[in-house]
């Protein structure tokens, strides 16, 4: 178990990278704490995986460094780093049984054979797989044998991280929530250090206690759910996060008072003066936009309301650009002109993309 | 809802059936009838039934006794041709660069000795390997071993095994490296985080994704190297005595050196169905062993 360090991080796959697009991974300084969960969230080839490559050292970062524990592990090769990775695809030894994938890490490194056997057992009833251990590896199901390649992280007893690269990609999706919930209770009973890759919000959000956003080899935003959700810092966070996800308009913001179109809305406090160059926009997440009765909101053309079952989700636009909301229970909606009213402290005010603090 | 029934469709066999009983099951019965008869030129048959068979399988009879010490010869040097070139391709392949411009090079220079015909294989090491003119012959003659194909045992073996070796352990390299390239990454870099050695990686990852290609290349070895022909005959021409004489090489000395036929069709037939039999067994055992692993431990 460690505490992960990163420090001035950076990468490039090209010799010599010139502009900002040769950076697979963007300068970056991170902590993550001993024991935590963290996931690594952002669309494909934002350099999540190039992040978790140099943490199991699997990939040497062009520039900074790697710390576990303060000790500079950068240029140390994988097999020193005492770290796990379950990977996209399962990786399971065909020719092996379950117990002897299990056993694997640990015989490699020359445990006694009494320990291995206990570690092996404890190991499977942690992930349900005493039934299984006599199994040949290669006749099982993709999510045993993800089990099976978690397995072979957690039954090293001084594994200091186990690193996920997108591990519930094969899986059906009836048995993801198992073996996510099962993911879960392994990190509570374990306390191992986890970082978890994926492009998908609800993995990211239902595991992790921290969540990364990493959008072009850069961290746009780290934080606990709850913070994604209402304070994105920045507007790909906003849209990523949350379905439908967050509105984002162009706008013209005086002081309290942002003007879209020819609607005029209210902020939660007053903004300075932006300079001419600058693309500001707001942002509402849809949650937060209540249909009023004219007035003083966001004069919208509703195009169609979309009942999502527990909720029905209002879909209109202003000025040609998309905007949702969320119509509660007795709110009657129908086609044609509306008024959505936002919430005032929760609409945020965005400078080239990034969230506007005051 | 019931289905049209028909079956004009069989005439699209027809061309497949044409062929094959054109090329080999006519050619097949012609020899099927001369095993059961006897000649004495001229075109003059006489029936014999099983008789040659009978004498085939009988070690006292002249034509057992030269058929199955041919016979054995095949199998000797099928296994030892096969104990070399199957482990050595291996680990040719996995010394083969995976990636950069070594690759193409070494598929190439890998590659060559495939392409070269087998009387042409024959020719060059005959020359190559004589004692008087071959590099190879002066050169270990040299040395100060006693070394010469046309009149020793074991030099004659020596010369043909290093050549058949020599022209087809690039056959098992190529694919033990084609199925090697379709091993993910993630499996290597899972046995690196898993602490395994280089012989672990082997022989839990490596062999086990080489098995299939294994299975193919073993057979085509078997059967490639039980059914030589041109190289011994070329090099060695069965000798010295008849110490490289295989069975095919022994086959056309009866057929047509001393036209029996008879004798030489019986013999075609078993060794035929040698070859059938033995690829089937060993098919099945290399493609049952796991399913019964399976089984036994369900």
């Amino acid at each position: 178990m460690a505490r992960i360090e990163l420090n001035n991080l950076a990468h490039s796959y090209k010799p010599g990278p010139a502009d900002a697009s040769d950076w697979a991974v963007k300068p970056m300084t991170m902590v993550w704490n001993d024991g935590g969960a963290y996931a690594l969230l952002g669309p494909s080839g934002c350099g999540k995986t190039t992040l978790l490559n140099i943490i199991s050292g699997l990939v040497i970062p062009s520039a900074g460094k790697v710390l576990f524990d303060e000790v500079d592990v950068t240029t140390l090769p994988t097999e020193r780093r005492n770290i796990a990775q379950v990977f996209q695809f399962p990786v399971i030894y065909d020719t092996m049984t379950v117990a002897e994938n299990l056993a694997f890490p640990l015989r490699n490194r020359g445990v006694a054979r009494r320990q291995i056997a206990e570690r092996v057992k404890q190991v499977a009833s942690m992930l349900d797989l005493s039934s299984d251990l006599a199994r040949l590896a290669s006749g099982l199901t993709a999510d045993m044998k993800q089990k099976i390649s978690l397995g072979r992280g957690l039954v090293r007893e001084d594994v200091r991280a186990i690193l996920f690269d997108e591990p519930l990609t094969v899986i059906d999706p009836h048995l993801k929530w198992q073996l996510r919930s099962a993911l879960k209770r392994v990190h509570r009973h374990s306390r191992t250090t986890m970082v978890y890759v994926t492009h998908d919000q609800t993995e990211a959000l239902t595991f992790a206690d921290k969540v990364v956003v990493m959008l072009e080899g850069e961290v746009v935003q780290i934080g606990t759910p709850q913070e994604l959700f209402e304070e994105p810092a920045h507007t790909f966070v906003g849209y990523f996060i949350g379905s439908p996800g967050m509105n984002v308009l162009p706008a013209l913001v005086e002081g309290c008072k942002a003007h879209i179109g020819d609607s005029t809305i209210t902020l939660g406090s007053s903004y300075p003066k932006f300079s001419g160059g600058q693309k500001v926009e707001i942002g509402i997440r849809p949650e937060f936009l209540r249909v009023g009765n004219g007035g003083h909101g966001l004069e919208v053309n509703v195009l169609r309301v979309e009942d999502a079952g527990s909720r029905r989700i209002v879909r209109a636009e202003i000025g040609g650009l998309p905007v949702a909301a969320i119509a509660g229970e007795e709110e009657m909606v129908s086609a044609g002109r509306l008024s959505l009213e936002p919430d005032p402290k929760r609409v945020h005010v965005y400078a080239d993309s990034k969230l506007v603090r005051v | 809802m019931d289905k049209p029934i028909n079956n004009r469709a069989w005439f699209l066999v027809v061309p497949v059936v044409a062929i094959v009983a054109f090329n080999a099951i006519l050619p097949l019965m012609t020899v099927i009838n001369y095993s059961v008869q006897d000649t004495f030129g001229n075109n003059q048959f006489f029936w014999n039934g099983v008789g040659w068979y009978q004498e085939l399988l009988d070690p006292n009879a002249e034509l057992g006794g030269r058929f199955l010490a041919s016979l054995g010869r095949n199998i000797v040097f099928s296994l030892i041709v096969l104990a070399i070139e199957v482990p050595l391709g291996i680990l040719v392949s996995l010394c083969m660069p995976k990636k950069g411009p070594g690759v193409a090079f070494c598929l190439v220079v890998m590659a060559l000795p495939l392409l070269v015909p087998w009387n042409v294989v024959g020719t060059i090491w005959q020359i190559f390997a004589r004692s008087d003119i071959g590099l190879l012959g002066w050169t270990v003659n040299h040395l100060g071993l006693d070394y010469n194909y046309t009149a020793g045992f074991f030099s004659a073996w020596f010369t043909i095994i290093v050549m058949d070796v020599w022209h087809w352990t690039s056959l098992i390299a190529l694919l033990c490296y084609a199925g090697l390239k379709s091993i993910p990454d993630a499996f290597y870099q899972a046995a690196r985080i898993d602490g395994a050695s280089r012989w672990a990686v082997f022989r839990a990852i490596e062999l086990p994704k080489l098995r299939r290609v294994l299975l193919i290349g073993v057979l085509l070895r078997f059967m490639d190297s039980f059914m030589i022909y041109t190289e011994p005959f070329v090099v060695t021409g069965g000798g010295p005595g008849n110490s490289t004489t295989v069975v095919s090489i022994e086959l056309v000395k009866i057929a047509l050196g001393q036209f029996d036929l008879g004798k030489a069709a019986a013999m075609s037939i078993v060794y035929d169905l040698i070859i059938l039999v033995s690829c089937w067994i060993f098919y099945t055992v290399m493609t049952n062993t796991r399913e019964v692993r399976r089984e036994r431990l369900a």
